[in-house]
């Protein structure tokens, strides 16, 4: 066959180093759930996925409407006669219909506060083609972007990997209320000039992923300003736009460039995808929107690499263009985001957990720093361990975003249905109690520990790796959940 | 509200990739498309508009496709039988893609191989089209600065797919008409030397087979020349064997894939074939395109690249369900191939009839039609030159061979495969009307009188008194004696 060593020369620099970003320890609680992945009844005890941002709680008013609209599909007999025209339609540009209709769908999401240019639609191979176009667009090998802790661990990937760009974070937590400041994003500009780093722009996901939360219009203002000041490149990526749950509304990038004053358009770009708003990350449907003439003709020509099917175009063509069923949708989508959220965040609170106040997104900010040993990264790790081997719950540590202060995880919440839910929280606030109780004297870790009823995940973890102090048998005395349980 | 900043300012805000041509579409191959563009045939609607014949598209068996989909309503996550697999789907985002895909389409190209191959779904890797593919490969297998050797006439798209964001190179294996276009190991070994002394380091061949632009196959010979030299020269193959199933006549189709399991020497980390359905089955909307490594390294890395540019998982769906049905699959194979030897001949024959040669073909979606002696010279600014007359006045969109990089003038890729019967016969019939009255420019000056009162001429044919020609360049309306010319009088 080929010598390991020499097959290391034949392939690529960019094949043989790590900036897939896939050998980080992040990837261990998917290893973990995909080896035991949970299911109501063929396997009540496996690990629960809650790393995955999905949104799976409204698919069924997308079903409804694709069987009630059988020409949108170019299989279905109303449909068939499209097949041909659809299936040949290879034109970079995209379908007419398509990008009428997304341009639509987004304005629609901004509560019609403003309005998107059909031929301003770029389509990339979903966010994460959409992400690498345009930074192979704005930047050459060794510029920087700057991009606000915690963010999404793929950018690792999407925006370093194949373009030879680098990422400089910018430190947002909880001591600067998870605010982007200016004096934040001043000091790693001049830092990246000192040390010769070209930096091309700054990248932010509004709502941002992990947090949850929006960004203020004083905020974006002040972002706006910031790169007209250095001439440098604003991507948005608002691929949560849709899943605002709660006030504060949305304010898109859109809606600031249109009311600050000695705003240079050119260097504003949004990134949106259908896979998170829609739940349809399946069909790669990743949209790059520039303001900037030169980048949209270029993002076009590179489209190429990554088309949305004309098939798929064709059907979301259609759905997106139906006025009444988007309205709809997008309500309800909200209204039941929020009531996931608000379970959750509610089921948390009662054990003495708080969450980041947030109100977006498909997941939530958990806060478990009162239940490090130490407020080390070890710390985290050991404790994330823990609640993916022990509690069965792949939620993501803090550290994979990039964030600077231990203790902090992401849940996931809109990928399951009700029961599992149900049981997830179940499995949080008994973890969380039995950590909790640990503190207690051992005489009442014995009395409690006849009495209780524990949850089977509960009973490993006399075998699990805990901290000498602790046992997990001794639950929180005024929590309504455990004495129901007695 | 903004402002925009000036073209300069712009230049520096972009990156080079951005600002460089390296996407290639300022080439003058593009004007064909923009003439097309602006002034498309239709048969009702425009009948003297221009015919695209530079296209190398698949629109001949869709009646085949649409059967298959109407009887199998499951393939569809849309239709009432299979709207309950939706939400899965909709779902999946997992690089590995469906199984079923994956076992489809491995199946398939195994079918297209005659089954003389089997290949393994878990090295089917998802991508970009084709396009995609080609990119993700050189990304693999390539550092900026790199060469991939790549034999000439080739597809103009890979200036762009192997080139443009990867930073790698191309340099040319050139091969030439005397030899009917045969990729030596002489060429090879010349190429490769002018690049090792140029300091440029070689990462691999690519190779088109069945080719475009040329429509042929390459022979065992030749393959195994092949597989010898980037063996020994310890460099990558790459074979796009996208037109694999429209070889339509002997000598049958011979993939790479046959040869490794004959040269038993040959090093497999080295060979990767790329694939999609875009031009065997028709269906270039859908962005199905593959790679496929032996590589095992290869096949992780892509796979983790595929990210950029994964199949719909709608089309997914579909494609998994209808490379499934061996039915249909060899029913297909064998229809499609019969229909573009039809197609083929009646061109090829067409043309002959009227005096002009084409490199005898038995693949693709095109033929290589020579019309070096319809050249005033033998350059490729006379090239261009006929190429703008077939245009603008015979209205035909076809690629000149310079934009295939053809080290020779003269000859042009004519796509046969994208168009209806009549518009078929229309397009015969502007060739060979212009290739007669082309050839009618050598007669005499009283000959010329003779013939153009009595010659009924086609609209299009009135303008080129207008249109520059040189001045030893007769008149277009003197014909040569041919049956077609003489039958109108």
């Amino acid at each position: 066959m080929g010598l390991r060593s020499e097959s290391h020369q034949l392939l690529s620099k960019i094949a043989t180093n790590d900036k897939h970003g896939e050998n980080s320890p992040y990837f261990d609680g998917w290893k973990a759930y995909d080896i035991d992945p949970f299911h109501l009844t063929q396997n009540p005890n496996g690990v629960i996925q809650m790393g995955l941002a999905e949104n799976q709680l409204s698919s069924d008013l997308i079903e409804e409407w694709i069987k009630k609209n059988p020409e949108a599909s170019i299989c279905t007999p109303e449909g068939v006669k499209a097949f041909k025209d659809i299936a040949n339609f290879q034109d970079y540009h995209g379908l007419p219909e398509f990008r009428n209709a997304v341009a639509e769908f987004m304005g629609r999401v901004r509560g019609g506060r403003v309005k998107f240019d059909p031929n301003r639609i770029v389509m990339g191979g979903g966010a994460t083609g959409a992400n690498e176009l345009l930074v192979f667009c704005l930047a050459d090998p060794g510029d920087a972007f700057l991009v606000p802790t915690p963010y999404y661990p793929a950018f690792d990937r999407d925006l370093r990997w194949r373009t030879g760009v680098q990422i400089l974070p910018i430190t947002c937590n909880s001591s600067n209320n998870f605010k982007i400041t200016v004096e934040a994003l001043e000091e790693a500009y001049k830092s990246a000039t000192e040390s010769n780093i070209n930096v091309k722009g700054l990248i932010i996901t509004n709502p941002s992923n992990p947090l949850g939360t929006t960004l203020d219009k004083d905020t974006l203002k002040q972002l706006v300003t910031f790169v007209t000041q250095k001439n440098i490149h604003l991507v948005c990526d608002e691929i949560y736009s849709a899943t605002i749950f709660r006030s504060p509304r949305f304010v898109s990038i859109a809606e600031v460039v249109q009311e600050v004053d000695c705003c240079n358009l050119d260097l504003i770009h949004i990134v949106y995808s259908l896979s998170k708003d829609l739940g349809l990350p399946g069909f790669r449907v990743g949209i790059v929107y520039s303001y900037n003439d030169q980048v949209v003709s270029c993002g076009r020509k590179m489209s190429s690499f990554g088309l949305v099917s004309s098939q798929t175009q064709h059907l979301l063509a259609l759905m997106l263009s139906d006025e009444d069923f988007v309205g709809r949708f997008l309500g309800e989508s909200s209204k039941r985001l929020a009531k996931r959220y608000t379970i959750f965040t509610e089921g948390l609170k009662q054990v003495g957990i708080s969450c980041l106040n947030g109100n977006a997104g498909l997941f939530f900010w958990m806060d478990l720093r009162p239940l490090l040993k130490e407020p080390t990264f070890e710390a985290e790790m050991e404790l994330w361990r823990v609640i993916i081997n022990d509690v069965k719950l792949n939620v993501s540590p803090g550290s994979s975003f990039h964030h600077t202060e231990p203790g902090w995880f992401r849940v996931c919440f809109a990928n399951m249905d009700d029961l599992t839910m149900e049981t997830a929280l179940r499995r949080i606030r008994t973890f969380v109690n039995q950590k909790k109780g640990g503190d207690v004297v051992s005489v009442k870790n014995k009395r409690w520990q006849k009495n209780l009823r524990l949850s089977f995940s509960a009973r490993i973890y006399d075998d699990g790796i805990m901290s000498p102090h602790m046992s997990p048998h001794s639950p929180m005395p005024h929590s309504p959940l455990v004495r129901a349980q007695n | 509200m903004g402002f925009i900043s000036s073209d300069h300012n712009n230049e520096q805000l972009l990156s080079k990739i951005a600002t460089n041509n390296g996407h290639g579409e300022n080439s003058p191959y593009f004007d064909g498309w923009k003439a097309y563009d602006s002034d498309p045939y239709h048969s009702a609607q425009n009948p003297n508009g221009v015919i695209q014949m530079g296209l190398a598209e698949n629109e001949l068996c869709f009646d085949l496709i649409q059967k298959w989909v109407a009887n199998n309503p499951k393939a569809s996550i849309c239709t009432a039988e299979g709207a309950n697999e939706f939400k899965d789907i909709a779902i999946y985002q997992d690089y590995h893609g469906l199984p079923e895909f994956r076992q489809g389409v491995a199946k398939f190209m195994g079918k297209v191989r005659g089954d003389r191959v089997m290949f393994d779904p878990d090295r089917i890797v998802m991508s970009g089209g084709a396009t995609g593919a080609h990119e993700m490969l050189a990304f693999c297998l390539a550092d900026p600065g790199d060469a991939f050797l790549v034999p000439t006439p080739y597809y103009p798209g890979f200036d762009r797919d192997l080139r443009w964001r990867t930073g790698t190179q191309i340099v040319p294996v050139v091969c030439e008409s005397c030899t009917n276009f045969k990729l030596t190991k002489e060429a090879l070994e010349t190429a490769f030397q002018k690049a090792t002394e140029a300091k440029i380091r070689v990462k691999g061949l690519l190779i088109t087979n069945p080719s475009n632009p040329l429509g042929t196959v390459l022979d065992r010979d030749t393959l195994k020349t092949i597989v010898r030299f980037t063996n020994d020269k310890n460099i990558h193959l790459v074979s796009d064997e996208i037109y694999a199933a429209t070889v339509f006549n002997k000598p049958g189709f011979i993939s790479i894939a046959e040869i490794i399991e004959e040269e038993t020497y040959c090093n497999r980390d080295l060979i990767h074939i790329v694939y999609s359905l875009s031009k065997d089955l028709g269906f270039p909307g859908f962005r199905v395109g593959i790679v496929y490594s032996y590589n095992d390294q290869v096949t992780l890395c892509a796979r983790k690249m595929s990210s950029f540019g994964l199949v719909s998982t709608q089309t997914q769906h579909l494609i998994g369900s209808l490379l499934s049905d061996d039915i249909f699959t060899e029913k297909f194979i064998a229809e499609s191939a019969d229909r573009l030897a039809k197609r083929h001949e009646i061109f090829t024959k067409g043309l002959a009839q009227v005096g002009i040669g084409s490199l005898e073909s038995n693949a693709g979606l095109f033929f290589w039609m020579d019309l070096r002696r319809l050249l005033k010279e033998s350059t490729i600014k006379a090239e261009m030159a006929l190429w703008q007359l077939i245009i603008h006045e015979v209205k035909l969109n076809v690629s000149p061979g310079s934009s295939f990089h053809c080290s020779e003038p003269g000859w042009f890729r004519v796509c046969f495969a994208n168009m209806d019967d009549d518009t078929v016969k229309i397009a015969l019939r502007r060739i060979r009307n212009f290739v007669l009255q082309s050839k009618g420019l050598d007669q005499g000056p009283a000959k010329r009188q003779c013939w153009q009162s009595k010659l009924q001429v086609s609209l299009s044919f009135r303008r080129l008194d207008d249109f520059v020609m040189a001045p030893h360049m007769m008149s277009p309306h003197s014909p040569i004696s041919s049956p077609l010319v003489r039958a109108r009088n």
